[in-house]
């Protein structure tokens, strides 16, 4: 279950998306989100919709997998949305209907719509990133990124190390949580029925053993560092080098070219309750 | 050459220096042999391999290991690049999720070049026969992979000897075997003098000597077959013998008129040999 969370959402492919550089797919996912927040009319973000396609077929990657991501934080939009549906305040309302605190206008239908795309595109957008960029470049990535932080002192070697290790033993942690489930179940332990109390505290002798076990793997995981003469960042070199190249280049362009159409659209075609007013 | 020198070594983990693990041992290893440590659970075999490649340093008295201390600070890094070690559990030595990746780690650690690191990856993934496997993860191999993948780990950092600390203990036969196969080439192809901590004897008689430690200290030390031949010695150390010696010497008992045999080739023509001759 865990396993496909963090692991299940690589999708391998030879994309244009997926030979790019992992500093620059980051860099640019996050210019892709400040886009999503400039963006203050539908215009705007029917631009980053059009620019999402493009991405995703130029990733390979079926879109199926891309709206399944959606899919695990849908319940948060869903409630997001009901929130800002009753919630929402602003001035000039068309009020469709009142009840205390509670109210319903116009405006918040069109805000409720507005936020729920934008959470949408966020959710899929970032999704691209990790559906086409395998844990460890990630990690060398963040590690490339944050190296200007060493000047503070800022451990980035050894953070990027913690990373790296904590992702693969991930699924060696989940086998040994499998087994020690099994060998309980095996004791007469019950982890399926009772309330959620009951199975939370059921969860007790499977957390402990695997904690144990954890603490000792670590230790001989130190020796067997130590024993290949790990010494920290220092005096360290890298075998994997990150190259940016003309894909980095061109997919910045774009990116680019998304940011300033958003910037000019809302500024030649007004804020997003427009549409509302031209009906109204 | 002297690979490696152990001088009345005594070693215990309390502070308080009481219950030696390592009980006054001396010991001397070529360099290109292929020695067996044997030895029952607490025997003191596994604290003797850490010994060697400078993970713990000695109560009293001296490793070395080609002529360097291993309690001189400055050397602990020049002894664990010519002393590598493969551990038990091959699932709590791979640091990276590609198998290229874990390879690169000591190469890495040392400072070697990119460009070389890249050889070296392809001269250790050859060595263990492990090279399609490359960009694969770790996770998804077998236990007889892995290993071979951390002695590939240990190989790229090109050591002269490698500790191989009960290294198929927890392998299935297959996967015992191949980890085996793999450490004999390279003990005779690569000239690595290989040191096989094990309680497997099978594996013992692969080596070109074989030492037993009980309680600590060195009780019985030469060739394999020498060993297995003093049946009663070892079994008050709590050791058996291999399962075709063993065979061997019941037939013996029994009145069969056998030669001595230790593996099951050897048991086979012995026993043919003693029926052609009746």
């Amino acid at each position: 279950m865990l396993n496909d969370v963090i692991f299940g959402q690589y999708y391998p492919q030879k994309s244009f998306v997926h030979r790019m550089d992992p500093r620059a797919k980051i860099v640019l996912m996050i210019a892709y989100i400040v886009a999503i927040f400039l963006a203050n009319n539908f215009y705007g973000l029917a631009a980053v919709v059009l620019f999402l396609i493009v991405a995703v077929l130029f990733s390979r990657v079926p879109f199926g997998s891309v709206l399944r991501s959606v899919k695990m934080i849908l319940f948060l939009i869903v409630f997001t949305a009901i929130l800002n549906l009753f919630f929402y305040s602003t001035e000039n309302v068309h009020l469709i209907w009142q009840w205390g605190i509670l109210s319903l206008s116009w405006e918040s239908v069109i805000n409720m719509i507005f936020l729920a795309l934008r959470l949408f595109l966020l959710v899929m957008g970032t999704s691209i990133l990790t559906l086409t960029t395998a844990p460890v470049e990630l990690t060398d990535g963040i590690e490339s990124l944050l190296k200007p932080l060493k000047y503070i002192k800022f451990p980035v070697h050894e953070l990027a190390l913690i990373m790296s290790i904590a992702l693969r033993f991930i699924p060696t942690l989940m086998d040994e949580t499998n087994r020690i489930i099994a060998a309980q179940k095996a004791r007469g332990a019950d982890f399926e029925t009772g309330g959620l109390f009951k199975r939370a505290k059921a969860m007790i002798p499977v957390l402990i053993p695997l904690l144990v076990s954890a603490f000792r793997r670590a230790e001989e995981l130190g020796d067997a560092m130590d024993a290949r003469c790990y010494s920290g960042a220092k005096g360290r070199t890298k075998y994997k080098k990150l190259t940016f190249t003309w894909r980095d280049l061109a997919a910045t362009f774009v990116v680019a070219a998304l940011i300033t159409g958003v910037v000019l659209l809302n500024i030649y075609l007004g804020g997003k309750f427009d549409i509302l007013y031209y009906f109204l | 050459m002297e690979a490696v020198r152990f001088d009345n070594v005594k070693f215990s983990y309390r502070d308080d220096g009481s219950g030696f693990a390592v009980n006054g041992v001396s010991l001397s290893i070529e360099e290109g042999q292929f020695v067996a440590i044997l030895g029952r659970n607490g025997s003191g075999k596994s604290t003797l391999a850490k010994l060697i490649n400078a993970l713990i340093v000695p109560t009293s008295g001296t490793v070395s290991v080609f002529g360097m201390d291993t309690a001189d600070d400055k050397k602990t890094f020049e002894i664990r690049k010519s002393a590598g070690m493969v551990f038990q559990n091959p699932d709590n030595q791979t640091v990276a999720s590609i198998v290229e990746d874990d390879v690169a780690f000591g190469p890495e650690n040392i400072g070697v070049p990119r460009e070389e690191i890249g050889k070296r990856i392809d001269f250790a993934l050859d060595a263990v026969g492990m090279q399609e496997f490359r960009h694969s993860t770790p996770a998804k191999l077998s236990g007889g992979q892995k290993q071979r993948i951390a002695i590939a780990g240990v190989l790229a950092l090109m050591p002269k000897i490698m500790i191989l600390d009960e290294s198929t203990a927890m392998l299935d036969p297959k996967g015992r075997r191949e980890v085996m196969a793999v450490i004999k080439k390279l003990n005779r192809e690569q000239g690595i003098t290989v040191i096989l901590i094990t309680h497997f004897m099978d594996e013992a008689l692969q080596a070109d000597r074989a030492i037993v430690m009980h309680r600590g200290e060195v009780v019985m030390d030469g060739a394999p077959e020498e060993i297995f031949s003093r049946s009663d010695e070892l079994e008050m150390y709590n050791l058996t013998l291999p399962r075709a010696a063993y065979i061997c010497k019941k037939l013996q008992a029994a009145g069969m008129p056998v030669a001595n045999a230790f593996t099951a080739e050897e048991l086979a023509e012995a026993i043919c040999a003693s029926l052609q001759k009746g």
